[in-house]
């Protein structure tokens, strides 16, 4: 999901020497076949880079998506939607966790992978950039940001690399349940008090372009990952998944009674879907270059509980090195 | 005070007790030293919430005047509020959060394990329910302040700190007021003085397996019980009841 076509930024892979034509083609035969490919097989190096990088952005997100919603755990406005929302969060956990793991199966550590989120190096979805501000954002985050994300990973369960689509057959199942939650937030806000209204039209103006930017560039100026699509990684194109999920989204807005934030945006009788406004590819940027309200904090955060918490690890690893010692004696 | 009334009072005290630990655990939620350990105080925060609703629905209930868990939760003000001091006290680092952890649970689940044959049906069920809970995190904070103190220097030494700093609220814990004498007489709630010395046994040995020293009973603050509260509540309150005091009467 959350890898907003990041995939365009990797310069031209550079064959491996290990990738003869003989094995590409054996390899591309597998997947043509729709064979899942298992951490044992043999893969091409650049299948694996880029799985690596999206599956680990990927594994990010759900860990650093955990910051905006966890900002209202302690105001959430009911005992009911206090243990709804901690248990939502607590399931973006297990879903980082357990993408980590399937990514770990490529040969690489979910500490260096780690590492590399703490450094700014590795990139994660620039949706958890936005602030959440009110409690409407937590209805909104469920409806619009997990939507938009069910819509990326849908297809990803028939990936080719076998532990991927395994771990997003499971995420989904999860995901969809969110995105449930999420409205039900932003149906009690609109059958609500006129503030309750307000709350959840502001959430919608400011959560929806930004849901709209999360499936990446347009197709039109972004180089079209065509190995992706090749090697089963990746199954439609970025405004693809854009157009499906704004026309299931757009009727979602109109039976809650509250208007989207675009001018342009008209129903298509002729192509049955709907045709929207232009997104702004520069306040995307600039949130991906990390000129975004909360860039900072996020990983300031991630980085404060990792620098904190060391003394912790140390001593769980201190200990256990001393019982293994007593165990050998 | 008669028995109806105190079971309404301790009831509402169990809920207390219950949320305030939520909140303070749900504050790991996106800042815990590692994944795994996030997850386990989040569960925990939520096996709290859980509890504090069977809690306050009950409270509600006996009360019968049709307030609901969240009225109980969330239109109190701190003097109304009967948790003990332990609770309220800030997180500190994940050493002195794991230490106040063994230091209730091992309370609690000896409390719980009283009440699971009170002759108020719906206490004894909610206890059964939330014993299995509270033995689930007892066996997970003691294994963790086992290994923080005999960890590293440093991890000892802070682990320490905590529970020499939280010892003086750990009294509170087994002083019995009218409501805990009434419980004791009439619902066969645990006796408190009895109940000390389990804990102190259980703590002494979970202490000695920590390699950490037992502190002195000195002074030893209480009040919470009874709505004396230490600055800290008055924050979480504000902060867990800011929508609901804001939007008045609005459904969520
Ligand atoms: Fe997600
Ligand atoms: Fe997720
Ligand atoms: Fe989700």
């Amino acid at each position: 999901m959350y890898t907003q076509g990041l995939d365009q930024k990797q310069k031209k892979s550079v064959a491996d020497p290990g990738d003869s034509p003989e094995r590409l083609a054996a390899f591309q035969a597998r997947i043509d076949a729709d064979e899942k490919i298992e951490p044992k097989d043999w893969m091409p190096s650049a299948y694996r880079k880029t799985l690596i990088r999206q599956m680990s952005q990927h594994a990010h997100s759900e860990i650093v998506g955990m910051l905006p919603e966890g900002n209202w755990i302690s105001r959430a406005p009911t005992l009911r939607r206090k243990a709804i929302l901690l248990a939502k969060v607590q399931d973006e956990a297990g879903h980082g966790l357990y993408i980590y793991g399937g990514t770990e199966t490529l040969g690489v550590s979910r500490d260096d992978l780690v590492a590399d989120l703490l450094s700014g190096k590795a990139k994660y979805s620039s949706i958890f950039n936005y602030p959440t501000v009110t409690w409407a954002d937590v209805g909104a985050i469920g409806w619009l940001v997990d939507g938009a994300a069910i819509m990326n990973q849908i297809p990803l369960c028939r990936c080719s690399y076998g532990p991927y689509s395994r771990a997003m057959i499971r995420v989904c199942k999860e995901e969809s349940f969110h995105q449930r939650q999420g409205y039900e937030i932003m149906l009690e806000l609109c059958r609500g008090t006129d503030e309750q209204k307000r709350m959840a039209q502001d959430a919608l103006n400011r959560w929806w372009w930004p849901s709209l930017m999360m499936f990446g560039p347009s197709d039109k100026t972004s180089e079209h990952s065509a190995q992706s699509m090749a090697w089963k990684i990746k199954r439609f194109s970025n405004d693809e998944l854009r157009q499906k999920y704004v026309d299931a989204t757009v009727p979602q807005a109109d039976y809650l009674g509250l208007r989207m934030p675009d001018e342009k945006l008209v129903f298509d009788e002729k192509t049955g879907h709907y045709e929207f406004g232009e997104i702004d590819w520069q306040e995307f940027f600039e949130v991906l270059k990390g000129n975004g309200k909360c860039n900072r904090e996020r990983l300031e955060a991630r980085n404060r509980a990792h620098d904190e918490g060391r003394w912790v690890r140390e001593a769980a690893r201190a200990y256990a090195e001393k019982q293994a010692a007593k165990d050998a004696a | 005070m008669n028995k109806e009334k105190a079971l309404i009072a301790y009831v509402t005290r169990m809920g207390d007790n219950a949320i305030i630990m939520a909140q303070r655990l749900s504050e790991w939620v996106g800042h815990g030293p590692e994944l795994e350990e996030e997850m386990a105080m989040g569960n925990f925060a939520l096996d709290y919430v859980g509890q504090s609703r069977m809690y306050f629905s009950y409270a509600g209930e006996l009360e019968g005047k049709g307030r609901s868990e969240d009225d109980i939760c969330f239109l109190r003000d701190g003097w109304d509020y009967g948790n003990v001091l332990l609770l309220e006290q800030p997180n500190g680092d994940y050493g002195e959060t794991i230490a106040r952890l063994v230091l209730f649970e091992t309370f609690y689940s000896l409390q719980l394990g009283a009440l699971v044959t009170s002759p108020a049906k719906k206490l004894a069920e909610i206890a059964a329910r939330a014993i299995k809970e509270s033995t689930y995190h007892l066996r997970h904070a003691g294994h963790w302040l086992i290994r923080l103190g005999d960890g590293t220097d440093e991890s000892h030494r802070r682990v320490q700190d905590a529970i020499d700093r939280l010892w003086t609220y750990t009294g509170e814990l087994f002083e019995a007021d009218q409501v805990d004498q009434i419980m004791q007489s009439d619902w066969e709630a645990p006796d408190l003085t009895d109940l000390r010395g389990h804990w102190h046994r259980q703590i002494d040995e979970l202490l000695a397996k920590a390699t950490l020293q037992k502190p002195d009973d000195g002074w030893m603050d209480s009040g919470g019980k009874n709505g004396h509260h230490s600055e800290h509540l008055g924050y979480i309150l504000a902060e867990m009841q800011s929508l609901q005091r804001t939007y008045p009467g609005a459904n969520w």
